[in-house]
């Protein structure tokens, strides 16, 4: 049997697995992707570059957040659902323990003006952060009228109008892979 | 219904429906939350956004602090549950197909359907977001000014956020 060179490390036992997610979990300010990835594939070699790019398309492809699903996907590779528990369970300690100490400091301290204030002007910025980065996704689209038609079609019936996700989903979704499977026939 | 029965049936659904992460489905969490169940009103759920913004970890704990909006800790831990588990199931399932579908036509075309309605849901998030916070035309100029830059320059943004808290604090915004 041969041993590939830039091939995974040993199969880490279920301590290891909580360990490493819990160190991305940890570090994953503004998003744990680049954190996890640097984990997985660099850091303690569990997947190569390539199988973690094939994975993160399935967590992509999946409802659910990505990360969450990366770490069931993970923990399940190499331990079934003991693994995948576990490895969720790594991911969410510390930011769930993070953002309920966070929610427990407003409570005490959110009445003062300053806060308020504070959040105001964070969260203007936050919203630009999230626009530009649909403007970036948006960048990786096909330059075709039927991209640009249901990209616009779900900024208005959600953003705009309001209406409830799962008709709209459950109506443009089918129309949209529709469309892109006429395309490529 | 007991608002965390409420809270567990609207996530569990939710958690199925969030193909391309939790962005797209904050829109939906907001008009439930906000307008429906009236859990938290508009200003605090952009509040709420940004404090799981700024805790490390998946933004989806946002609904952790919509939960403890409605029923403290059980609250907080019910709706964690809900919006993980269905998805997490689902993906625990499917992974062990996946290998088999790799370069299927019918995958490709759900991709390229798939992939600009999420960003289409994306946007929205970043609209309402940034509605939330609205007092006046300086908030609007902090929004387009934290896109722009975030879009024409490598910032990180943790310094566009802090900015844009130091104007906050003094009045500006």
């Amino acid at each position: 049997m041969t041993v590939p060179l830039a091939g995974p490390a040993a199969r880490p036992t279920l301590g290891e697995l909580y360990r490493g997610f819990f160190h991305a979990g940890a570090r994953g300010f503004g998003g744990v992707l680049p954190w996890a990835r640097r984990m997985l594939v660099d850091e303690r070699r569990w997947l190569t570059a390539a199988e973690f790019t094939d994975l993160f398309s399935l967590c992509n492809f999946l409802p659910g957040p990505n990360t969450v699903n990366m770490s069931i996907v993970v923990g399940a590779r190499f331990h079934g659902v003991p693994g995948a528990l576990t490895a969720l369970a790594g991911i969410l300690t510390l930011p769930l323990v993070a953002v309920l100490s966070l929610a427990l400091l407003y409570d005490r301290f959110g009445h003062l003006p300053g806060i308020d204030a504070l959040l105001r002007g964070v969260g203007a910025a936050a919203g630009g952060l999230v626009l530009a980065t649909g403007v970036k996704m948006a960048e990786t689209l096909p330059r075709t009228a039927r991209a640009m038609a249901f990209l616009v079609l779900a900024f208005v019936a959600i953003g705009l109008l309001r209406w409830p996700l799962v008709p709209v989903l459950l109506t443009l979704a089918p129309l949209s892979v529709l469309a892109a499977w006429l395309r490529r026939a | 219904m007991s608002p965390l029965v409420a809270i567990a049936l609207r996530f569990t659904v939710l958690s199925l429906i969030a193909v391309g992460g939790v962005t797209t489905i904050i829109p939906e969490v907001h008009r439930i939350a906000v307008e429906v169940h009236h859990w938290v009103t508009d200003e605090e759920f952009t509040q709420m956004f940004v404090i799981a913004r700024a805790a490390p970890g998946p933004n989806m704990l946002l609904v952790a602090l919509i939960g403890w909006q409605v029923g403290g800790l059980p609250g907080a831990l019910v709706a964690t549950a809900a919006m993980c588990l269905p998805s997490c199931t689902l993906t625990y399932l499917v992974a062990r197909a996946w290998q088999r579908f790799r370069g299927a036509r019918w995958r490709a075309a759900v991709e390229a359907g798939l992939a600009p309605i999420t960003i289409g849901l994306v946007l929205a998030t970043g609209w309402l977001v940034a509605r939330g916070a609205q007092a006046g035309w300086t908030a609007y100029a902090v929004t387009a000014a934290s896109a722009v830059l975030a879009l024409a320059t490598r910032i990180n943004p943790i310094w566009l956020l802090g900015a844009a808290g130091v104007l906050g604090l003094l009045g500006l915004v």
